[in-house]
């Protein structure tokens, strides 16, 4: 992959890192769908192999809050990418992925659910593993390991209700 | 063999990809249609999973998955163990091959921490990963014959699953959540009984395949209730992530084991089990080949296994020392302060990676976030189940109700992993 035509093209804002085997682009979020896209159609990243993220609140140095991160394969030539992009409260947003690869239908929704951050033009952004009433975002670092007693005023349907 | 692309009615059709018609939609809102809870207790389900099925007679129309049932929070409480406690939680993500799961958790937090492990490990490990294969194949194969009414290929195979519970008990003193794996190394070092245990499971092997083989892949019932079922087209599968023996039986050729060689896979000869057809029988041939294969690797492996240690030197501050050097030294008791402290233990850079592994169901991989403390900041596991299931809403409409057992038991949904 040529990093400094892909630079180019998208107007000088991407940076590049890389540790051990692995090779990192991090885009802003407003370019970032101009970049995936390029991948896609025109350098042969043909699968997205997972979409995660990661609240960065306590870590050292950080400035932004949140991480999504986009690990992409190209099945051709073995070649791996990971993508990343950082958005911000109060209304973390990012353009959906689904309409380049249908993995970012369930992964998208996991990042919504546990993490709060939406996807304009996502089909179907509901919770996916935690159930509709929650209202937290699990993984964030200011949700408590041992939640917020949700489970405990959880409204129980009784025998004779039902 | 059930009639795939139906032009009777609207609601059966399918377009070329394989996804649900346009006229689904519209086909939704008839009232003829009736809607069918299936799970999240259900016998075909193995496991705690639920799926909304709205149906036309018999045919399916729309599948709605309906996950989270298992959820309990593994990710987060990763962000609060440490590298080698983290190890009992990747455990019960898979739970049908716990030692995939924990080799590959450890093959990515030591590459994060730049620890190369030992030649014999490496082997070790590759024998182990190799039994997960087969352990996870068999109960796969074995589950989707007994749901589709082939009860004696079910009991052969959970004989051999036994078997595999026993070496990896000889191994770590459990038959279950094995724990096995450390960072640098592994708990035990094994010995020359263990390895007879597996070249006399590798050499009783073939035999009960092949007996397996002959009640199952030619069998007329069988065959009509997988063959031209579930079908996965080669796009779709590199589209929606698919990955492992799913994405092998709709032709495409990845293996990580051979794209990206890990542990000791670049030196031992086997090759990859590969079908076009994309069906629940192509599911099912190509786990059937990978475990000829797998046994093919393990007699290699066994042979060539190197001495010396298994756990990388001391030095390194990486690993715990063995339990004599703890109670008879001063220098391992302190040794062994220093890892198990809060305070103290690994030097972790201030960086993030993905590293993956090829586990029997697909690309299991982990992005670890870390921020120099002993643990992880972030532990994202990328779960082969949870990619495959997102599939199903796709592949389902079109087929009949008795199709869900066939196409769920191929995809090898493991619900634990599913939701973790």
């Amino acid at each position: 992959m040529d990093f400094a035509a892909l630079n180019e093209h998208l107007g000088g804002l991407l940076k590049s890192e890389s540790f051990r085997d692995n090779t990192r682009l991090i885009v802003p979020a407003a370019q970032l769908d101009d970049l995936m896209s390029h991948l896609k159609h025109h350098l042969g990243f043909d699968m997205l192999s997972d979409v995660t993220c990661c609240d960065y609140l306590e870590y050292p140095g950080a400035t932004d809050r949140y991480g999504v991160i986009y690990v992409l394969v190209n099945t051709k030539t073995r070649e791996r990418l990971v993508v990343k992009t950082f958005v911000n409260d109060p209304a973390p947003t990012l353009p959906s992925m689904y309409r380049h690869w249908k993995t970012a239908d369930w992964t998208e929704r996991e990042v919504y659910d546990l993490f709060g951050i939406h996807f304009t033009g996502h089909p179907n952004l509901q919770r996916i593993l935690c159930p509709p009433e929650f209202e937290s975002h699990a993984l964030r670092k200011d949700y408590p390991l041992k939640g917020r007693g949700e489970r405990h005023n959880f409204p129980v349907i009784t025998r004779a209700e039902s | 063999m059930p009639v795939v692309a139906s032009s009777l009615h609207p609601a059966t059709s399918r377009n070329a990809a394989g996804g649900p018609a346009s006229s689904h939609a519209e086909a939704a809102n008839s009232e003829y249609l009736w809607t069918l809870n299936f799970g999240p207790q259900h016998p075909a389900t193995h496991t705690t999973l639920r799926l909304v099925l709205t149906l036309d007679g018999e045919k399916v129309v729309k599948a709605e998955p309906d996950i989270g049932y298992l959820h309990s929070g593994f990710e987060k409480l990763g962000e609060s163990l440490d590298f080698n406690q983290y190890v009992t939680i990747v455990d019960r993500m898979n739970y049908i091959s716990p030692l995939a799961n924990e080799i590959a958790w450890h093959h990515t937090v030591e590459k994060l921490l730049g620890i190369e492990i030992t030649p014999r490990c490496t082997y070790l490990r590759t024998i182990l990963a190799e039994l997960m294969r087969l352990h996870d194949h068999l109960l796969c194969v074995g589950a989707v014959a007994l749901d589709l009414g082939a009860f004696t290929a079910f009991l052969y195979f959970f004989q051999q699953r036994e078997l595999i519970y026993d070496i990896v008990e000889y191994a770590s003193g459990q038959r279950f959540h094995t724990s096995y794996t450390r960072v640098g190394g592994v708990l035990f070092d094994v010995n020359n009984l263990w390895a007879d245990k597996v070249r006399s499971f590798a050499k009783n092997f073939p035999k009960i395949h092949s007996e397996v083989d002959r009640l199952l892949t030619k069998n007329r019932i069988f065959v009509d209730r997988v063959k031209g079922v579930g079908v996965l087209s080669r796009e779709d599968a590199i589209n929606m992530g698919c990955t492992g023996p799913i994405a092998r039986a709709s032709g495409v050729v990845r293996d990580l084991r051979k794209d990206e060689p890990y542990l000791a896979y670049a030196d031992l000869d086997f090759k990859i089990a590969a079908s076009k057809n994309g069906d629940c029988y192509a599911r099912y041939l190509v786990r059937m080949q990978e475990m000829l294969e797998s046994i093919k690797i393990i007699n290699q492996a066994i042979e060539n296994i190197p001495s010396g240690p298994v756990n990388v030197e001391l030095e390194g501050k990486s690993v715990l020392p063995s339990k004599p050097a703890v109670y008879r030294s001063i220098e391992g008791l302190i040794h062994h302060f220093e890892m198990i402290m809060p305070n103290r233990g690994f030097k972790v850079p201030v960086e993030e990676l993905y590293a993956c592994t090829e586990s029997p169901n697909g690309e299991l991989g982990f992005y670890i976030v870390a921020d120099g403390e002993p643990r992880a900041y972030r532990a994202r596991c990328r779960p082969p189940s949870f990619i495959h299931f997102a599939t199903f809403q796709h592949l389902m409409p079109g087929y009949m109700l008795s199709d869900v057992p066939a196409i769920l038991g191929s995809l090898n949904i493991i619900a634990a992993e599913l939701d973790r």
